[in-house]
């Protein structure tokens, strides 16, 4: 989307723009993507103290009925049905043909569960959703909702003083609260690899909330630049880079999102391609690369074999602040794929030697 | 300072006795936020102006830096490859990239001087 007329603004557009950030397209949202600081202050304060980052470009919903958790399931693997109450957990939605239609967060909030989905996808996803309900279970989404992500070690010192009760949820656990007297839906979890909350809350109270959070002494603002180093420093997959149609759960070493009791029923969509991969196995898969040196390698870069032919791509790329070196993952040959194993990224044309590695490449640090 | 040439490339040329400083321009480092990488062009290779000779990597990205002028390389800044952040802090000192000695000195004269280049990047905003 490259008309900025026609981008859509987000409700705390004017308090990025005051705190200097710099806003750039992303999803037909103008987003802040860095403030003054820069990537790589606000990625390293986030892995220090704390970072608040604006996603309210993400689409969330909730899904209402008798049976939603049953419904939910026809377009994902994931256990819904077995999620408890005030409990979080990360799906795939999948194609009939097995790739990955999305990725998502889902919430059971007790009489309904509670969606976040990605931004590039939102529409096709709720549209696919909506599409699966039986009568009387049905897909609203929240698009007057803002969603607030406090990440990092400080970030439970920052929220005590404003929603104690928030501190007492452990990773993925899901609750109402009220910050600063803003009734908000808050959820022990992230994208960065550190501890932290998602904090949904009315849009017309979002740069309320947003204040209260950054008056904290912890916490500073961080833009979808920190968010990409950081999750890609995690391990975590970029919807549209790391995953799309094409990638298969397996592939993507995203097997641990399918359930159990759906391993053994086998009736969600793609169901044949994801049973047959985990009988014989995938041909390629997803891994973590570590480059020698200090030169990145960036998505879309060949991967070869030593002296060799091509076995793979890079599907994200780019410099860990906090691993202070180059870091990618990508997929790779089946056969290619164990950890330690020499590998050359074509970087403009030249081999740069690099090796598997296991990701994440920043130790997570949930509160579990 | 006004002894500077600009390109709309946002490189930066000092005539510098026999040969030529290039950098990037404080407006090209602020664009492209922390630099983590550079990659240098050999040191006796020609290049013709315009050629893409080096790389610079940021955290967020990859860009090429190209040859303002022809010329041979005489020399490249060591020092970046142990403090790439110099190109960030210093662009128009410290964080110089190569030294280029001219084809013709007069493609120098020929670039954009302060205000040709202010005016452009004012123009870009």
């Amino acid at each position: 989307m490259a008309d900025t007329e026609k981008l859509l603004t987000i409700p705390l557009d004017s308090l990025h723009r005051s705190l200097g950030a710099r806003m750039v397209p992303f999803a037909g949202y103008a987003m802040p993507v860095q403030y003054p600081e820069g990537i790589l202050t606000e990625h390293l304060h986030t892995r220090a103290q704390a970072g608040l980052f604006d996603v309210s470009h993400m689409g969330q919903a909730e899904i209402v009925g008798e049976g939603a958790a049953a419904a939910l399931e026809r377009v994902t693997p994931a256990d819904v049905q077995g999620l408890k109450p005030g409990r979080q957990r990360y799906g795939l939605l999948t194609t009939e043909s097995g790739g990955i239609f999305d990725d998502f967060m889902v919430a059971n909030l007790g009489d309904r569960l509670f969606l976040v989905a990605n931004a590039s996808r939102k529409a096709e996803d709720f549209a696919l959703i909506a599409a699966a309900l039986p009568a009387g279970v049905t897909l609203k989404p929240l698009p007057d909702r803002a969603l607030l992500a406090l990440q990092g070690p400080g970030a439970v010192a920052a929220l005590a003083p404003l929603a104690p009760a928030l501190t007492a949820l452990s990773f993925m656990g899901v609750a109402a609260a009220e910050i600063a007297g803003i009734p908000v839906l808050a959820s022990r979890s992230g994208y960065t690899g550190e501890d932290g909350w998602e904090i949904s809350c009315p849009a017309e109270q979002a740069e309320a909330l947003a204040r209260a959070l950054l008056a904290q002494p912890e916490v500073a603002p961080a833009g979808l630049g920190a968010r990409d180093s950081l999750r890609l420093e995690a391990g975590l997959c970029l919807y549209g880079n790391d995953i799309d149609e094409t990638t298969s759960p397996i592939e993507a070493a995203l097997t641990w999102t399918i359930g159990k009791r759906r391993r053994m029923e086998w009736d969600f969509p793609g169901a044949e391609r994801v049973r047959e991969e985990l009988a014989n196995g995938p041909k390629r898969l997803r891994v973590g690369l570590r480059p020698e040196g200090r030169q990145p390698a960036r998505g879309h870069t060949p991967i070869h074999a030593p002296g060799g032919g091509q076995i793979g791509e890079i599907t994200s790329g780019g410099f860990g602040p906090s691993l202070n070196g180059p870091m990618a993952m990508g997929y790779v040959a089946r056969e290619h794929a164990t950890d330690g194993t020499a590998l050359e990224l074509m970087v403009r044309g030249k081999p740069l030697p690099a090796r598997i590695c296991p990701m994440p490449f920043i130790p997570h640090r949930y509160a579990r | 300072m006004s002894d500077m040439r600009f390109t709309k490339d946002h490189e930066w040329v000092r005539a510098d006795g026999d040969a030529a400083t290039v950098g990037i321009t404080d407006h090209a480092q602020n664009a492209l936020g922390d630099v983590v990488f550079v990659d240098l062009p050999e040191v006796g290779r020609e290049v013709a102006a315009g050629e893409a000779i080096a790389v610079v990597e940021s955290v967020k990205a990859a860009s090429d830096v190209y040859a303002p002028i022809a010329g041979r390389i005489v020399e490249v800044n060591a020092a970046l490859s142990e403090d790439p952040g110099l190109i960030n802090r210093e662009p128009t000192g410290e964080g110089w990239f190569f030294k280029i000695e001219p084809k013709d000195p007069a493609e120098i004269a020929a670039l954009l001087d302060d205000a040709a280049y202010a005016a452009f990047v004012e123009s870009l905003a």
